[in-house]
């Protein structure tokens, strides 16, 4: 069995210590999954505790979330596209995700081991399932990935009428340094989100598949400005929460039990 | 109240306080426990090291203490109590209108009591209301949409049952509805902080004010453009503003938009007491200044007229407080005693 839990990954700096093989390759897998809400990739958000690969390919997945009263449905979510996202792997014969220390834990977790949808494992509860939520919070990492691409494209020196006629193709092709890159890299994995991606469809539509005006483009930036902010500082607080509830601040010292199975424990003894 | 260098009185209300009982003692459930723990991280998250309160102080402090963070300690001149009742987590409530009516009692000069209601309780509720406003001419309610009520975990400012409620606060002179949005809304499958609701009562209810509570947070983006098309909706900046230490360049976004979409008399402080302590995040925000890096995509300033008006003249109007009068009447109780000479002697 190989173990590894999140202060094992942050913190140790012995390379040997770093989950190795099919771990590694489950945490590779998680850090394609997003929290919804703050577009941030689960692993980044520290909000996975612990990923164990069994002797027979099954995979169990840990997670606990900044407040107890984190919104059911993003909770659900999100252990929904970490199972979907793992059992990609063609060796993961199950995965299993369990929810720590949330109001709805427990109905969740019995949800998610029976492989329910979010409709069944709530009832009454609720009135459908979540395809609408999903959008919403679809089209604001939408935003937000494109306002941060715009201004970087703006302050590249790029003249708005260019931008916004620029296709898809084009948009790849454009040389860019890193940061750029990145950006671009960003935008194209949600630009689907309000239109059909071919290499000769515009690059930048709004919200509602419509193209830009080259004219408008600087308050439609400045409109779009504070769904980034907002998601930043939702960021910032849920990092601040968790890490104050579980105490991520104070350097991890292994227990000895701990220690001979990590084979890591005195790294953290100050 | 707050001088500055050149010896300008700024009179401050504080637009979000509590005077809760969090302590195990009168904890009904798990939910009770994780309730004051949560509201303990946000403290020990944003606040300043020297300025965190150990979990027991958190959990249940006295009169006399709350007093001296606000009035002597802190800059508050007076301080408005918003309940939270909460009693399907705490025996006794967490934050009751009758327990904040002691320390109003005690100090009357100070504090602005507001009630609350909840549309979940019917007829029997609006017949509290009623009675609640009589006992303590009740100016504002404060709401928490996310309250648990047996089998129900919150409801909708839009339910039919709320606009009964919003008819009869307008009837008893209730004008200022705070709103504070947290999760658990059900159907569970809608966004559990949309502010869509805020928007629709608004619109309906044009002769009362809706004080949105952290300021549309997990939602600004969200808030603001309501905010912008609704005369009749406010921010409050409470959770936003603790920022202004851990996170300043959070706080210039923040404050900046809010200043863009939301507009300087539309903007309350609020130190969300006991979460926060005035004295700290007043000295920082006095001391605050916008990036000019932000300023530049927003035009927003925050001057010191604007500071004036966020930390007390927006509130001052919306209660209707007389400012020089309620000066005159707390330098008369011995109220800025503790202030240096200039200050209190000022006419």
């Amino acid at each position: 069995m190989t173990t590894m839990n999140e202060r094992g990954d942050q913190n140790q700096q012995m390379a040997g210590a770093r989950p190795r093989g099919r771990a590694a390759e489950v945490w590779h897998c998680l850090q394609g999954v997003t929290d919804p809400e703050l577009d941030e990739s689960v692993v980044e958000l520290n909000f996975i505790s612990r990923v164990e690969v069994d002797s027979e390919n099954r995979v169990h997945i840990e997670f606990r979330l900044p407040t107890y009263w984190c919104a059911a449905n993003f909770s659900f979510l999100m252990a929904d596209d970490m199972r979907r996202a793992v059992i990609e792997l063609d060796w993961v014969v199950g995965v299993s995700v369990v929810l720590g220390e949330h109001m709805y834990a427990d109905k969740i977790n019995e949800g998610l081991a029976k492989g329910l949808s979010f409709r069944d494992t709530f009832g009454v509860e609720a009135d459908g399932d979540l395809d609408d939520l999903r959008r919403t919070f679809l089209i604001k990492a939408f935003q937000r990935r494109q306002v941060a691409l715009l201004n970087h494209l703006a302050g590249a020196g790029h003249a708005a009428t260019t931008v916004v006629s620029l296709t898809l193709g084009e948009l790849g092709d454009l040389p860019v340094e890193d940061e750029g890159a990145k950006l671009v890299r960003r935008y194209l994995e949600r630009r689907d989100v309000v239109g059909p991606v071919r290499a000769d469809a515009l690059a930048f539509l709004d919200a509602e598949g419509a193209r830009l005006k080259a004219d408008g483009l600087s308050s439609y930036v400045s409109g779009l400005r504070r769904v980034g902010i907002n998601a930043e500082f939702n960021s910032a607080l849920c990092r601040g929460l968790l890490s104050v509830r579980f105490d991520l601040e104070t350097p991890f010292v292994a227990k000895s039990k701990m220690s001979s199975s990590t084979n890591s424990g005195s790294q953290h003894v100050p | 109240m707050y001088r500055t260098a050149k010896g300008e009185e700024i009179f401050v209300i504080d637009g979000h306080t509590h005077f809760w009982d969090g302590s195990p003692a009168n904890q009904k459930n798990i939910h009770g426990k994780q309730f004051i723990e949560c509201f303990y991280a946000y403290h020990s998250n944003l606040s300043p090291p020297s300025e965190k309160w150990p979990l027991e102080k958190f959990e249940k402090y006295d009169a006399k203490t709350m007093f001296d963070d606000l009035f002597v300690t802190g800059y508050d001149d007076m301080a408005i109590l918003q309940p939270t009742y909460l009693t399907d987590f705490y025996k006794n409530g967490f934050n009751t209108t009758e327990r904040n009516s002691a320390i109003k009692k005690s100090h009357p000069d100070r504090f602005i009591l507001n009630g609350a209601f909840d549309p979940r309780d019917g007829t029997k509720g609006l017949e509290d209301l009623h009675a609640l406003s009589e006992k303590h001419k009740l100016k504002g309610v404060k709401l928490y949409t996310a309250e648990w009520r047996g089998e129900s975990k919150g409801y909708k400012l839009t339910d039919k049952a709320c606009y009964q409620y919003l008819e009869a606060a307008q009837k008893l002179g209730i004008k200022n509805i705070h709103v504070h949005k947290g999760p658990t809304i059900i159907p569970l499958n809608r966004d559990a902080f949309d502010v869509a609701d805020v928007d629709d009562v608004a619109t309906s209810f044009q002769d009362l004010n809706f004080i949105v509570e952290h300021c549309g947070l997990p939602r600004l983006d969200d808030f603001c453009w309501i905010a912008t098309q609704e005369t009749n909706v406010y921010a409050g900046l409470a959770v936003a503003l603790p920022f202004i230490h851990t996170r300043p360049g959070y706080f210039a976004h923040i404050i900046s938009e809010l200043l863009f979409w939301v507009g300087p008399d539309k903007i309350l402080y609020g130190s969300d007491y006991g979460i926060w302590t005035p004295k700290w995040l007043i000295d920082k925000f006095m001391a605050f200044e916008i990036p000019a890096d932000v300023t530049k995509e927003t035009g927003s300033v925050l001057s010191m007229e604007t500071k004036t008006k966020i930390l007390g003249l927006n509130a001052a109007r919306l209660y209707g407080i007389d400012v020089e009068a309620q000066k005159k009447k707390i330098r008369a109780g011995g109220g800025y005693a503790h202030l240096p000479e200039a200050v209190h002697a000022a006419p």
